[in-house]
């Protein structure tokens, strides 16, 4: 069941994780649609408009189509994932999602052979969200997944958080978490998954290719330009908590780490 | 109006502006304790303090335009507005140092390899002799020519600070490109554009 799932493979590095309070996943996050401050989300994200929510999934795919989220959730199990989650400025948190493993969406699409990489898309809605409108990114936000990325087990397309949905500021009413990764690379509010042989965009990368790679795993070897990724303020610790080490794929390197046998992670960063 | 605000500025006693500086700075403090911060109080303090001096740091400047093209005499008020950037600037380090970075190792590292640490850093030590000669006695001490060279130290202190928010912030965001081009517009204010009229005169 979920609780043995928790104990196993979500939770890598073998010690128990305490996760955060509600309250505090809620109230601070990135999502540079709603303003760049960290309590911006959370005070402006409730313009955010999710009903009939709806994804498109194309690109090489048996089953090409505009699916309505329930039709694409319909017949998967939901499972609570405990992931530490590491966001690329040094801060982390751990959040107990809901949700379902990436793969079993794609699968009901139908992934050709030929597809190597899954492109996101995050909703784009200028008359409520005043980052759209001050153009801090070129919007929409895209992200990508390597498919092997995509199809593994900790991948996970969440609905919930703490048995709740989500918060419009976590990403409702659908995000990606890929908790080896940078929080970036998980993508919030997806409206389009896109099954491509090419490395797609995404939207970090484009604004600072030196500063941003398309893979973005946690690394606590290979700075940031700008700052160490050794260490890691915990979200919740108080003014005077301490850091604590950052560990290689944010704990969950034996989960992950195969798929980037020979590939220099200082270059593909 | 100009005479009235000049009036009312003169019941003020300089001595103000280092009790509003050293309260706000207790009471954010205190929120960060207390939550009031948010979940991640750390980071917040450190900017809070670093925004805070920063704003100081423009009000300093803006005191001789102000004078030379509005007439509002804030002159008293300079020492105290330079001082007490001093102290948010050196309450936002102690923060960044000892409670964000946290051991004296790491904290060396960040200034010697991330570039805008270094540049924040060097605005920061600039600082320094400025808040030791602040006093009387310096300023007899050096005479008031050489006081006042040393003291133009601010305009580039203004810069490097300027430049330390400018490149910290990720994405495309507007308020570091405020506070840059109105530090930039404020040096531009004391540009003697006249001796270029007078030698071609």
């Amino acid at each position: 069941g979920a609780i043995g799932l928790v104990g196993t493979s979500a939770n890598a590095a073998g010690e128990e994780l305490t996760p955060n309070t509600l309250e505090e996943i809620t109230s601070y996050n990135n999502y540079y649609e709603f303003g760049t401050g960290k309590s911006d989300p959370a005070n402006n994200a409730h313009q955010l408009e999710t009903a009939d929510w709806k994804i498109t999934i194309d690109g090489m795919v048996d089953n090409p189509g505009e699916y309505a989220l329930a039709d694409l959730m319909d017949g998967l199990d939901i499972e609570e994932r405990i992931y530490r989650f590491r966001c690329v400025e040094a801060w982390s948190m751990v959040v107990p999602w809901n949700g379902v493993e990436l793969a079993d969406i794609l699968n009901k699409a139908g992934v050709q052979s030929d597809a190597k990489y899954v492109a996101f898309e995050t909703v784009v809605q200028p008359d409520n969200m005043i980052g759209v409108r001050r153009g801090v990114l070129d919007f929409p936000y895209v992200e990508g997944l390597r498919l092997d990325e995509a199809m593994n087990p900790l991948t996970l397309m969440a609905t919930g958080i703490y048995g709740e949905p989500i918060a419009n500021q976590n990403g409702a009413p659908i995000r990606l978490v890929v908790p080896w990764k940078y929080g970036f690379k998980s993508i919030k509010s997806i409206v389009r998954m896109t099954l491509t042989d090419e490395e797609p965009d995404t939207s970090w990368n484009k604004t600072n290719a030196r500063e941003y790679g398309f893979y973005s795993n946690v690394n606590p070897e290979v700075s940031h330009p700008r700052w160490s990724q050794a260490s890691e303020r915990v979200i919740g610790g108080g003014l005077f908590a301490a850091r604590q080490d950052t560990l290689m794929f944010n704990g969950y390197e034996k989960d992950v780490a195969s798929m980037y046998d020979g590939m220099d992670l200082s270059e593909k960063f | 109006m100009i005479d009235t605000i000049n009036t009312t500025l003169r019941r003020i006693p300089a001595w103000t502006i280092y009790m509003v500086g050293a309260a706000w700075a207790a009471w954010l403090f205190y929120l960060g304790l207390t939550g009031g911060l948010g979940p991640e109080p750390i980071n917040a303090l450190e900017r809070e303090y670093g925004a805070l001096g920063l704003k100081l740091l423009i009000a300093g400047l803006a005191v001789t335009p102000l004078r030379k093209y509005a007439g509002i005499n804030l002159l008293k008020f300079r020492r105290a507005l330079g001082v007490t950037t001093f102290f948010y600037i050196l309450a936002h380090f102690c923060v960044w140092a000892l409670l964000d970075v946290g051991t004296f190792a790491r904290v060396w590292q960040e200034i010697v390899k991330r570039p805008y640490v270094t540049v924040g850093m060097v605005s920061f030590v600039l600082m320094i002799p400025l808040a030791i000669t602040s006093n009387n006695r310096s300023l007899r001490k050096l005479g008031g020519a050489a006081w006042r060279k040393l003291h133009k130290l601010t305009y580039l202190i203004a810069i490097l600070g300027g430049v330390h928010y400018l490149w910290l912030v990720k994405g495309f965001q507007i308020e570091p490109i405020i506070y840059m081009i109105v530090i930039l517009a404020l040096l531009a204010a004391r540009l003697k554009w006249n001796r270029r009229k007078s030698v071609m005169a």
